[in-house]
């Protein structure tokens, strides 16, 4: 799960990690008004007004600006961004509309840093990544000058060292900014850490961190990710974080349904059990020359509402064509499939050609209900026959 | 003729008074598989009822700990049907308590708990660890211990693992329809941090005499098949076909599972099949060709 900037400072700020002073706004005024009590408060002139959207790049994109000229030139910078329809490489083509803005009180900034905690999967451990190369796109850094990012893992059983953070502090040559400031990035580093295991997080990103004109040590930036696993130990908490405008209406849908589905471009819709089956399903349709409309995996104890409501979401997306459904029971059982799958084109109808595979539990019983259903199917005795068929009916 | 299960086998289900646990503790016994015991904290004490493979009764005593049931039963294996909150500390008591073999089904485990029973697991040494969010092992006609459709698989020689439960009875079913049977049957989960890895349970097909050839099954996300293509070409004496699901994937999208997700470009299908082929090993250009990409290559 992902949250916006100015939720994980306000998580940042609870742990003890410096950030500037900001005010999150939804309206103009609110950044006229947040930009004259910031400027109040901290006797800087300068404001930034950031786009809050659940994507990187936003700065290249043109969703952050400086304000140098008070509250109403904050206000003028800020109506060129609220409501503009931000791309970044992260984005993709579509773009983001931007709802939300981040106004922040401006800093003396004299060094850029980029510090991530991540799950590494491959070494088991928890990552810290850190680069004197702060504010630059990292998978850059990593792609052609690897030796400029120094990794260290953290050892659950003793979390973060001081002795680790300060061979980091070390690489970032921070000694020469003063003590004051060494300690700043160690106690920064400490809480960060415990942000991340408490939170469980999958990832925290502070892209740049800065060392002030002042040698103060500050998270310009919050990147955080929740792991969507652990959502039973934060209900209440990432319920009230989450922000339903920034995810895919039709993937929400089907989380709230206990399904996993993911929107894709083509328009061959996809009911399938298992991840591994349901991506295998997709290569197998490009693999003959179509295009997949979407991942769907009904998962392995699907009962029947649930397939009736997974069936209905791509027999209700406009740019599906053609239907293939491809099921290997195992413990889904066939038959809940074909009643499921039947329940849905009672209520929607069927307008477009659909390919059925059945395999595995009670498939006799599967096919038979759905033989008895008088719908068009057509049936596919294998998991290739029947992507060779769903192609073919498309492209008619 | 296998690996990690066989008749000796003696499993212990830890929440086997669930609807899950209870479901397929029932399929596994009628499959033949010696189930000695359940454990529930706080069920200890009650009898769990099943029907054999020959539809004869078997009762099965449920215990508070798996310790009282690895002590009164000899109980050597654990099949895990915890939910996610206690499913970390699960794997640790069935380890602790003298459990060779542990094999977690459940989905949906914090990656954070994860990671320190890594940690305990490598520091402890004795603990083999299959899954989490895995469909179990099975080796036909022997042990089932798992959740795959035990009706599919046939005794024979060639071995499978894999990331993705459907994606095994696919390549079993292929196998199977062209009278391939199977020494083992391994799936490793779709999570990021995980027991077993696919270098681990090749290393095992490896070192069996019993088996021929192996089917392997990947996904995009993370590097694990492109350190068993450099491990396979170094080590491995038999043949290899692969297939990797997720070609058709965008990056930046879980696809289901919990590691199914190509992040800054890194873990995508092309990149690992490149390393696959590179290997040595056969891929499958779709999933409906894992089977006939092996068959070939075993020797007649």
């Amino acid at each position: 799960m992902k949250i916006h900037e100015y939720q994980g400072k306000e998580i940042f700020a609870r742990y003890g990690v410096p950030v500037p002073k900001g005010v999150p706004c939804f309206t103009l005024d609110e950044v006229e008004a947040a930009a004259a009590k910031l400027i109040d408060e901290t006797k800087i002139p300068v404001v930034v007004v950031k786009a809050q959207i659940h994507a990187g790049g936003r700065g290249k994109g043109g969703g952050v600006k400086l304000a140098k000229g008070g509250p109403k030139d904050a206000r003028d910078v800020a109506s060129k961004i609220l409501g503009m329809n931000l791309v970044t490489h992260q984005t993709g083509p579509a773009g983001q509309p931007v709802r939300r803005l981040y106004v922040e009180q401006g800093l003396a900034i004299d060094r850029e840093i980029y510090l991530a905690l991540v799950v590494d999967r491959e070494a088991r451990r928890v990552a810290v990544m850190a680069s004197a190369e702060g504010g630059m796109d990292i998978e850059e850094v990593a792609a052609h000058s690897p030796e400029k990012i120094k990794t260290i893992h953290v050892d659950p059983l003793f979390g973060l060292t001081s002795f680790q953070a300060r061979q980091l502090a070390g690489f970032l040559g921070l000694p020469r900014h003063g003590k004051a400031t060494v300690n700043e990035f160690l106690k920064l580093l400490s809480s960060l850490y415990t942000c991340f295991v408490e939170e469980d997080c999958s990832l925290v990103e502070v892209n740049p961190l800065v060392i002030t004109k002042e040698g103060g040590v500050v998270a310009l930036d919050a990147k955080v990710n929740f792991d969507d696993n652990a959502e039973f130990r934060h209900e209440a908490a990432w319920d009230a974080l989450r922000d339903v405008g920034e995810e895919d209406p039709v993937e929400l849908e089907a989380k709230k349904a206990g399904l996993s589905y993911v929107s894709l471009d083509g328009d061959i819709g996809c009911l399938v059990n298992g991840a591994g089956l349901a991506m295998g399903t997709m290569d197998i349709i490009k693999a003959y020359g179509g295009e997949p409309a979407n991942f769907l995996d009904v998962g392995g104890g699907a009962n029947k509402e649930q397939v009736t409501k997974a069936f209905s979401m791509i027999l209700k997306s406009p740019r599906v064509k053609g239907i293939f459904v491809n099921i290997f029971g195992g413990i889904m059982k066939c038959d809940v499939i074909a009643e499921g799958v039947v329940a849905a084109t009672k209520e929607l109808g069927l307008k477009v050609p659909l390919v059925v595979r059945l395999e595995g539990t009670n498939v006799e019983l599967g096919k038979k209900i759905l033989n008895e259903s008088g719908l068009a199917i057509e049936a596919a005795s294998t998991m290739a026959d029947g992507a060779q068929k769903i192609v073919k009916a498309v492209s008619r | 003729m296998s690996i990690l299960v066989n008749h000796d086998t003696r499993a212990l289900v830890q929440g086997i008074t669930g609807s899950a646990g209870g479901f397929h503790a029932k399929q596994c016994l009628a499959y033949g598989t010696k189930i000695v015991a359940g454990v529930t904290p706080g069920r200890g004490g009650e009898t769990f009822e099943a029907v054999g493979p020959k539809g004869e009764k078997i009762l099965v005593p449920v215990f508070d700990t798996v310790a009282d049931a690895v002590k009164q039963e000899g109980a050597n294996t654990s099949l895990i049907f915890v939910p996610p909150p206690a499913a970390a500390l699960a794997i640790v008591e069935a380890g602790e308590a003298g459990c060779a073999l542990v094999v977690c089904i459940t989905e949906g485990i914090p990656v954070l708990d994860m990671l320190r029973v890594r940690r305990w697991l490598e520091a402890q040494k004795k603990t083999r660890l299959i899954g989490p969010n895995c469909p179990g092992v099975i080796t036909p006609g022997q042990c089932k211990l798992g959740i795959m459709p035990g009706h599919i698989h046939q005794v024979g020689r060639v071995g499978v693992v894999s990331k993705s439960g459907t994606l095994t009875y696919e390549a079993v079913g292929q196998l199977s329809a062209m009278n391939i049977g199977q020494s083992s049957c391994v799936g490793i989960g779709g999570d990021p941090v995980a027991g077993v890895d696919f270098i681990d349970v090749l290393s095992l097909f490896n070192d069996d005499p019993d088996t021929d050839g192996v089917v392997m099954i990947g996904e995009i996300g993370g590097a694990a098949e492109i350190k068993a293509a450099e491990w396979i070409k170094a080590h491995m004496k038999k043949p290899v076909a692969a297939f990797i699901a997720g070609a058709a994937a965008p990056p930046g999208k879980r696809m289901g599972h919990a590691g199914a997700i190509i992040s800054g470009g890194k873990g995508t299908a092309k990149e690992k099949t490149e390393a696959l082929l590179a290997a040595g090993v056969a891929v499958a250009k779709t999933p409906a060709e894992m089977a006939s990409t092996l068959a070939p290559l075993l020797k007649k």
